[in-house]
């Protein structure tokens, strides 16, 4: 057994996951159509490769790009491509930007199941491309595509995967029901993902309250015979499920600020990435469908779906009996860091773990904010460290120098310090917006650094002109006092 | 469907100023009990004026300030710095003692710096100090405990002397106050008497003084209790207690018929009060982990030091705001590590 270790502050907070937890996965079936935004991050934007009108059917892939960090999306569904036009995408400032919408028949036909590898025959670089190619990205919620994860590069010495089914947001239960549902999916993704990396080490941590997921990885693991791979309980404790804390907690090890956990020689996925990369492995299914918990007190029916990526979320707000009477909040993602959606005719995409439908008394309200009494629970709380009260000072007066010295980028914006505050301020807010200031500030002073670089090479090319200009003139006039000087001579030697 | 779109974290809050203020309130109520019990009804005559007072006042100035009147006064900020000066007063002080104490701690050490949370020192110490310092004979006249008390004065007695200045009838101002503890062990001190022998005295008890050191633990009580609650951070009454402990055993250790025991100073006086809810108010404290420790401890060593040699002879107040003093520096020098930093 691993020794347990811990993290500054976090919070205890109600988990509310009997909700779902206890409901077996319903199937959510194929939707009437599927939505697919093309932007997969800021920056990344993939081509449709199919055309309007187009018969698509499932595992085909219909959008991609050449960028490094663009993966390919697969239609989940068989149908015809209504559409490829601007909708509104699950983006916390609720923005429109291009979709690819099928109108599905269904049919549900698909593509044959491509030929299942042994991955144990092959090398690191033909899993990462199976991967990629299955349009695998990191299911927890990032959606970092795998494959790009999976290659450190030769600088940074990985030993040990470490598999993320610490769910520890309040409501979601999606990785705790399909670790037990698909034990056995988890456990050779592991393997798989172990083999990718060449490390010797796996760690899949969950927490200490899924006693039924631990019962039924333990079985799966035990029937794999395999000792490089182990299960670990860690406390629930918000937000043990952060990538940085986790390691924290399984290993000791803190990943450098600004550095990544290849760093310290850990790659860590999440528990649905490692099932996805199972599926498109060894049985060849691209990534089409994923778990979504459905939940909240706004639903009549809380429970954990089968979705196909690309639904629109009124359709599984009618899976689960529709909204209640006080419903109040659409939510993507859990209470603490999930942002609130405009509507409902939104597809879920691959990073969507939870729809939390939030009644009036699951949620804050309109805050209002009194002084800051000092009272430091924001910096007991901060699972960073940070003293988030003088942030807040910093980024109130727009002190953003200050708030660099004070390692606000550091903030990973879990939002214990705002959920502890008596005086009841939106201190994550603050720092989002200091966060933004400053990256714009720094992208400015570029322009002006481009700017000036620029100007100082004009008058570096100037002076260099005149100099040249200077220079020949100099080397005209010696010449011609040179030729001069040889007449003169020349004729008084006559 | 349409909804509202608000940035998280959506949680509700799980705690709040009022709730906070409420909580050391009532933490209040068995020190107060205690200081009824041994010193007599004039505290809570002393309390009813501080909070009036307070009240009117914060509510004119918000007025003027433009601020939300009740929402404001809900949060009982300012009833707490009353009930915290309130309890500090000798219990037959006079009623313009109390009003011109609460008067310059809301106005001034309060609302003048900003209010709530923009203050740089403790407005129930500053409150106090002022009174101090400008009217030390009712400042020190306290009456004696009920165990040693020659003369018991009625409700309406005590009321007379609060509001009307007024003793009753054949009844000497010696007779009825008593030095205090501190106060008769700094003057007989000063007159070349042994610890031992001074502590012979009337006034004095078992650990400290007759009453006022069951005040103290009653005080201990409640502030166990904001501990618990997790209202006040460990770090400050721990630092103070240990300061003036350490300071008190060298000196105990040294010479134990000069300076008296460390028992003797950490159940004296204001010492408990101090430790657990004047030190505490979180906007005039350090704010870091260990910038609270050394906060604590310059105060409890600062209490030592006033106490044997300074002109007071209790010094929590004093104390209390030099630390105010320094406490941006602290916070300022005691930078946690973020996760992830070097050290």
């Amino acid at each position: 057994m691993l020794k347990s270790w811990s993290f500054h502050g976090g919070l205890r907070l109600p988990g509310h996951k009997h909700l779902s937890a206890q409901a077996p996965i319903i199937d959510a079936g194929v939707p009437s159509q599927l939505i697919y935004p093309l932007q997969l991050r800021p920056g990344v934007h993939l081509h449709a490769t199919v055309n309007l009108s187009d018969r698509v059917v499932r595992g085909q892939i219909i959008a991609d790009a050449e960028h490094a960090l663009a993966t390919p999306i697969h239609a989940a569904s068989s149908g015809t491509v209504h559409a490829i036009e601007n909708r509104l995408i699950p983006h916390p400032s609720g923005l429109a930007d291009e979709c690819i919408i099928i109108a599905t028949d269904g049919l549900d036909e698909a593509l044959p199941a491509a030929h299942p590898v042994d991955f144990r025959h092959e090398q690191p670089g033909v899993i990462r491309h199976l991967i990629r190619q299955a349009g695998i990205v990191g299911l927890g919620g990032a959606a970092f595509p795998t494959a790009i994860k999976l290659n450190p590069g030769p600088k940074r010495q990985v030993d040990t995967l470490l598999l993320n089914g610490a769910e520890c947001e309040p409501y979601i239960t999606c990785d705790n029901s399909l670790m037990q549902a698909e034990p056995n999916a988890v456990i050779e993704g592991a393997l798989i993902l172990m083999h990718a990396l060449q490390v010797e080490r796996g760690i899949i941590a969950i927490e200490e309250p899924m006693t039924e997921a631990f019962a039924r990885l333990s079985e799966a693991l035990e029937q794999h015979r395999n000792l490089r791979l182990s299960i670990v309980r860690i406390p629930a404790l918000y937000p043990t499920g952060g990538e940085k804390q986790l390691i924290k907690v399984v290993t000791g090890k803190e990943t450098p600020s600004g550095g990544i956990p290849a760093d310290v020689g850990i790659i860590c996925q999440n528990v649905g990435t490692a099932a996805a990369v199972y599926q498109a492995v060894s049985r060849g299914l691209p990534l089409t469908e994923r778990i979504i918990t459905v939940t909240g007190q706004g639903v009549n029916k809380q429970q954990n779906m089968r979705v196909r990526i690309g639904t629109p979320i009124s359709e599984l707000i009618g899976q689960a009996g529709g909204y209640s009477h006080d419903v109040k909040r659409l939510i993507m993602g859990g209470p603490m860091m999930g942002f609130a959606l405009p509507e409902d005719d939104i597809p879920v995409v691959k990073a969507t773990n939870c729809i939390l439908a939030a009644s009036d008394n699951e949620i804050v309200g309109a805050k209002e904010a009194r002084p800051c009494i000092r009272c430091g629970d924001c910096a007991k709380a901060c699972p960073v460290n940070l003293l988030p009260q003088q942030l807040y000072w910093h980024s109130r007066a727009d002190n953003l120098d200050k708030c660099k010295e004070f390692s606000l980028f550091d903030c990973i914006e879990c939002g214990c310090c705002e959920v502890v505050c008596p005086s009841h301020i939106p201190l994550v807010q603050y720092y989002r917006a200091a966060k933004s200031k400053i990256l714009v500030k720094a992208k400015e002073s570029e322009k002006s650094a481009i700017a000036k670089r620029r100007h100082d090479a004009h008058l570096d090319r100037k002076a260099r002109e005149q100099a040249e200009k200077a220079e020949r003139a100099r080397q005209k006039k010696a010449a011609l006092a040179k030729v001069k000087a040889a007449n003169a001579a020349q004729e008084r030697t006559e | 469907m349409k909804f509202s779109t608000v940035l998280s974290p959506h949680l509700q809050p799980v705690n709040s100023v009022d709730r906070v203020m409420l909580k050391v309130l009532l933490a209040l109520i068995p020190g107060i009990a205690a200081m009824a019990w041994f010193f007599g009804i004039g505290i809570w005559i002393n309390i009813a004026i501080a909070t009036v007072t307070a009240a009117l006042a914060e509510a004119f100035i918000l007025k003027l300030r433009g601020r939300p009147v009740i929402a404001t006064l809900k949060d009982l900020s300012a009833m707490v710095t009353a009930v915290l000066l309130a309890i500090s007063l000798p219990v037959i002080a006079p009623w313009w003692i109390t009003v011109v104490g609460s008067l310059f701690a809301i106005v001034i050490a309060k609302h003048l710096y900003g209010g709530l949370g923009y203050n740089p020192f403790n407005p129930a110490m500053a409150g106090y100090v002022l009174l101090l310092v400008s009217f030390p004979l009712p400042m020190t006249a306290w009456p004696p405990p009920v165990e040693i008390a020659t003369v018991h004065l009625s409700m309406a007695d005590v009321a007379r002397l609060i509001f009307l200045e007024q003793r009753p009838d054949a009844i000497s101002f010696d007779a009825l106050t008593r030095a205090t503890p501190l106060d008769s062990l700094k003057t007989q001190l000063g007159l070349n008497q042994t610890v031992s022998a001074i502590r012979d005295g009337e006034v004095f008890g078992l650990f400290s003084g007759k009453g006022w050191e069951w005040v103290a633990l009653a005080y201990l009580v409640g502030g166990l209790w904001l501990l618990w609650q997790k209202v006040i951070a460990w770090q400050i009454p721990a630092g103070l207690l240990l300061g003036l402990g350490l300071l008190a055993s060298l000196g105990f250790s040294i010479d134990s018929e000069h300076y008296a025991s460390p028992l003797f100073h950490l159940s004296a006086g204001a010492t408990l009060l101090g430790a657990f809810f004047i030190a505490t108010d979180p906007v005039t404290a350090a704010a870091t982990a260990c910038g609270r420790i050394i906060y604590g401890l310059l105060i409890g060593a600062l209490i030592y030091l006033i106490r044997i040699w300074g002109g007071y002879p209790d010094a929590v107040a004093f104390s209390v705001l030099l630390a105010n003093l320094c406490a941006p520096a602290l916070d300022y020098v005691t930078r946690p590590r973020v996760f992830g930093h070097r050290a």
